[in-house]
């Protein structure tokens, strides 16, 4: 290559050229803005419910065999589209009945109160204060919400690998192995169902509370139920966890669950 | 240099065979779709934003929405000319253009893109089960 001066001249110039076309190019780049850029605020509804972190407190006194459960589930399970799937292997559940030793596992004394033994218990997702299955979730399609403490979840992000289920230690999480569709009792036109591959769980009725309803289950269950908020002293929840004897499920396990059971 | 004649032919041969669908489908572009508004759509004129707006910016509109509701919790939308509306596709979308083979298949399948919303979000609210 010649390599004489002229031509070391001639590059220079073409290199300056070349680094004044970027400017040039952006503004070639900036595409036709249609979008009038208005502000628009996007907020929640007056009358929604709030709480720092809601609780829930079951009168298991009330509740005689399981089928007293069945109003609660079912009210729960038709307004959030849950598929009803005999195959126990696929069974989709937010809420159940369970006896004690599932319940509550290690907590039995010797010569435990038959009655309360054998009583039925109502559980759900727990909405743990330090949820195990949020720390599992590698897409963080499952998280606490700051505002409440709802263990909330993105169903539009979840892959389905079902590591928040083995985190779990209530079991309070379904997994999809079928497309859930078909088997939908009632289809509640207003809450979307889910697709085959996500998991999903209780979610304190997140969107009754956003617009100034009680969850579905607290509804139903004429005062066996009670909802509210546990870092207010004077709310019903914590009137209820002073005056009567309460526990929590796996408590030992330090994920600090939100329902407590009066026994 | 012997080889020119052949060289040439295959660049020919080369050039048409790239340019076949062009050439091919000329004059063929399928027409836009007629969208179909429905009556309701029709009554109230104005979507939550322009319809200029809408159409090229809907799907980060429902974006926005949905990481608003799913995550943030927030579900009410204001829009710039100060009317709320609820953010909820099966809801509020659907609410008026309760017509969605018409209305929002026509141009998915004009444009060839299949968005997943039906797997899980019910198309219309008001049809009876």
């Amino acid at each position: 290559m010649d390599s004489s001066r002229r031509r070391v001249l001639q590059l220079f110039g073409i290199s300056s050229l070349a680094l004044m076309t970027k400017p040039v190019l952006n503004a070639f780049a900036k595409e036709e803005k249609l979008t009038e850029e208005q502000p628009v605020v996007l907020k929640d509804a007056a009358n929604a419910l709030k709480a720092e972190q809601w609780a829930m407190v079951i009168d298991t006194r009330e509740f005689e065999s399981e089928d007293d459960f069945e109003p609660l589930i079912e009210a729960c399970h038709q307004i959030h589209n849950v598929p009803h799937l005999e195959n126990k292997r696929h069974e989709i559940k937010w809420i159940w009945g369970t006896h004690y030793h599932s319940a509550f596992p290690g907590k039995a004394a010797r010569f435990l109160s038959e009655e309360v033994e054998h009583r039925p218990y109502l559980v759900l997702c727990n909405h743990c204060e330090n949820p195990p299955c949020v720390r599992a979730c590698p897409t963080r399609a499952t998280w606490k919400r700051e505002s409440d403490g709802i263990v909330l979840m993105d169903f539009h992000r979840c892959i389905g690998c079902r590591f928040c289920m083995a985190a779990c230690p209530f079991g309070a999480r379904s997994f999809n192995y079928r497309d859930p569709r078909p088997f939908i009792v009632q289809t509640n036109k207003a809450y979307p169902t889910r697709m085959k591959g996500v998991v999903e769980k209780c979610n304190f009725c997140a969107e009754r509370l956003a617009v100034g309803q009680m969850p579905a289950c607290v509804e139903v269950s004429e005062g066996k139920l009670t909802f509210g908020d546990l870092y207010d002293p004077a709310s019903e929840v914590r009137e209820l966890i002073r005056a009567n004897y309460t526990i929590r499920r796996k408590q030992q396990l330090g994920t600090e669950p939100s329902v407590y059971y009066i026994v | 240099m012997s080889d020119k004649k052949y060289i040439i032919l295959g660049l020919i041969i080369f050039v048409v065979i790239v340019t076949f669908p062009l050439w091919y489908n000329r004059g063929k572009a399928a027409p836009a779709p007629d969208l179909i508004l429905t009556e309701a759509a029709k009554a109230a004129k104005v979507c939550v934003r322009s319809t200029d707006y809408m159409k090229a910016e809907h799907m980060q509109l429902l974006d926005v929405w949905r990481d608003t509701v799913v995550r943030r919790g927030a579900r009410i939308y204001v829009s710039p000319d100060g009317k709320e509306y609820n953010m909820s596709l099966s809801n509020t979308c659907l609410d008026c253009h309760s017509n969605k083979a018409e209305f929002c298949d026509r141009c998915h399948n004009y444009a060839s893109v299949r968005p997943y919303c039906w797997d899980c979000h019910i198309d219309n609210p008001k049809e009876k089960t």
